[in-house]
């Protein structure tokens, strides 16, 4: 399916006292995308999405929306009345939920007659109906971020910026709002870029993942391509993906790749992907594809079955994480019925299994001085 | 204590028969004061909106200058704005030295820093990001100098008293550029000195009281529109 790109960049830099600290060759937005930006604290997020949206100056490159420059800053007003922002804090108007919802018609000059049943509506639809004459000074942290992504809805933007919306809730408001927001997004349509720092359930409202460090997009792609095929051990430890082995190829047939970990006693393991014999690689596997069992299941089509003890039990949401020593270290998520079911607590031996296609080729060779 | 009764006995006196030079002295003195406050609102809430919105070299020690502006003393404002004002100074054409208009003049080059200094305090004080914010839903330049001042408008009102009791209460200044004149420049304060230098001590009580009044009813005014707006 090719969709329009609604906003282009091209060789975009941002730079601050003299450092350069966004660095984008080209990005492109399309319609009725949710593209995720993530990366840890000072990566270049806010700078990318603040810049985008035309609230920050970008030092050299091109920006365009739809077929518009946004050069000038008489361009990038008139951007800003076709798209909006939410911030992780509400930043919310010391005046009603109704007025703050309303503030942003106001400004763009929407007749207060036809400001009322639009803010009534996405007031409605964020759960906050009841507290329209409320003043925003007295909302909880859930209630004013509803506050604030109702006044950002009631404005149809065509880009919609979500700067970390989520972190200054508490979890459950946050698993929540998240759910709603995704309804929200796939049900209007709208295309947004959202950033967050962890891969928490913000992640997987997005069709589109961009990992970033130090201002630069290090892997940009689908998100179940970066999730499964992260590009760096960087991306792949910041995806989730939390066992990574480094081995020597000892045979390469049909794309399958069966390679020894070093330094480990462990036998060999099976990967999808192409290697010369002999070199050495990376790889991942991402712990929800790790299954924990008491024996080998020979009739299955698992390609690699480990036994092991497991060293820690952590809980993880609604998930738990199992870390185990398989003669190397291996990290798995089973459900809290599993956890019980096998008995699981350090010093209890279980079988590890994963298939070849849940070992992922993350880099070749020449990662010895990086890792 | 005689002393303190006896200017409380004269003050109400003074009122109750509506003395009209009291009343003159009393009027000048509002008008005199609330419009070099109200000049130095637009002066100084202008500055401090230039200030906390933009950045440029050398903004530390334009705030550094501001801070300092809020402690002049009156008598070396009063001085330099005579000197300014003086048939051969720089401003001489004008004629306006011992006139109303000099004490406005002068009260505004005291209460405008004050009110520039507390302005950008109380501006610089709201969130970082709601200037990006404002902007992020579409405001216009005029629209967010606006909607940050209101976000403001505690802090703000509490400027425009400081700067208010800061001009109603000085005498160096009003002295030096109006000369006391009576039935021209005469205002509560410069009355208030020249009557206790006569010995008149219950005149000058009197005067004080009447001041004390005045200055309590404005910022009375102010604190109901400040904490109105808090309950909201």
């Amino acid at each position: 399916m090719s969709r329009e790109s609604l906003l282009q960049a091209r060789g975009l830099r941002v730079h601050r006292g003299g450092a350069l600290v966004l660095d984008v060759p080209a990005l492109d937005l399309r319609a009725g995308e949710v593209l995720a930006l993530m990366g840890p604290n000072g990566a270049g997020k806010s700078t990318l999405l603040l810049t985008l949206a035309g609230l920050l100056p970008h030092s050299a490159g091109e920006l365009r929306f739809q077929d518009g420059k946004l050069d000038s800053r008489t361009e990038r007003n008139d951007f800003r009345r076709r798209m909006t922002m939410v911030f992780q804090d509400p930043l919310l108007f010391d005046v009603t939920v109704a007025e703050n919802i309303a503030s942003g018609l106001k400004l763009r000059g929407v007749p207060a007659a036809e400001r009322h049943p639009q803010v009534v509506t996405w007031a409605r639809r964020l759960g906050i109906g009841d507290l329209l004459n409320r003043s925003a000074l007295h909302l909880s942290g859930g209630e004013a971020q509803r506050t604030a992504l109702a006044r950002a809805f009631v404005l149809r933007p065509e880009i919609l910026f979500l700067d970390e919306p989520f972190s200054s809730l508490d979890a459950q408001a946050r698993e929540e709002l998240i759910g709603e927001l995704g309804h929200i997004l796939a049900e209007t349509g709208t295309t947004a870029v959202i950033s967050t720092h962890d891969q928490g359930k913000a992640v997987r409202l997005a069709h589109r993942l961009a990992v970033m460090q130090e201002g630069r997009i290090i892997q940009m792609g689908g998100l179940r391509e970066v999730m499964n095929h992260p590009e760096s051990p960087f991306v792949a430890a910041y995806v989730g993906m939390e066992t990574l082995l480094k081995g020597q190829v000892v045979t390469c047939e049909g794309g399958l790749i069966a390679l020894r970990l070093r330094g480990s006693r462990a036998p060999e393991i099976q990967a999808l992907g192409e290697a010369q014999p002999g070199q050495t690689v990376l790889v991942g596997v991402r712990p929800e594809h790790v299954a924990l069992s008491l024996q080998t299941d020979n009739s299955s089509s698992v390609r690699n079955a480990f036994p092991g003890a497991v060293t820690k039990v952590i809980p993880r949401g609604p998930f738990f994480k199992v870390e185990l020593d398989c003669g190397f270290h291996l990290a798995a998520y089973v459900t809290a019925q599993s956890l019980s079911e096998l008995d699981l607590q350090p010093g209890r031996q279980v079988v590890a299994s994963f298939k070849a296609t849940s070992v992922h080729l993350i880099r070749k060779e020449g990662l010895d001085s990086q890792l | 204590m005689d002393l303190i009764w006896e200017g409380l006995r004269k003050a109400l006196e003074l009122l109750l028969r509506m003395d009209p030079e009291v009343l003159r002295i009393t009027l000048l003195s509002l008008q005199v004061s609330g419009l070099a406050t109200l000049l130095s609102v637009l002066l100084g809430l202008g500055l401090a909106v230039l200030v906390a919105l933009n950045e440029f070299p050398g903004k530390r020690l334009v705030i550094a200058l501001m801070n300092t502006g809020m402690g002049l003393p009156p008598v070396v404002v009063g001085l330099f704005v005579t000197v300014l004002l003086w048939r051969n100074g720089p401003f001489g054409f004008l004629g306006i030295l011992y006139t109303p208009a000099a004490i406005i003049l002068a009260q505004c080059v005291i209460a405008t820093p004050i009110i520039a200094g507390l302005g950008l305090a109380a501006l610089q004080h709201l969130p970082p990001g709601l200037r990006l914010q404002i902007l992020a839903l579409g405001a216009t330049r005029t629209q967010l100098v606006w909607l940050l001042l209101k976000e403001a408008r505690l802090p703000l009102l509490a400027a425009v008293m400081a700067g208010f009791g800061g001009v109603i209460s000085e005498v160096g200044a009003s002295i030096m550029v109006g000369g006391n004149l009576k039935g021209s420049t005469r205002v509560l304060t410069t009355a208030t000195v020249m009557e206790t230098s006569r010995g008149n001590f219950d005149v000058a009580f009197a005067l004080s009281f009447i001041l004390l009044v005045l200055a309590f009813s404005v910022n009375a005014l102010l604190t109901h529109l400040q904490q109105r707006s808090q309950r909201r």
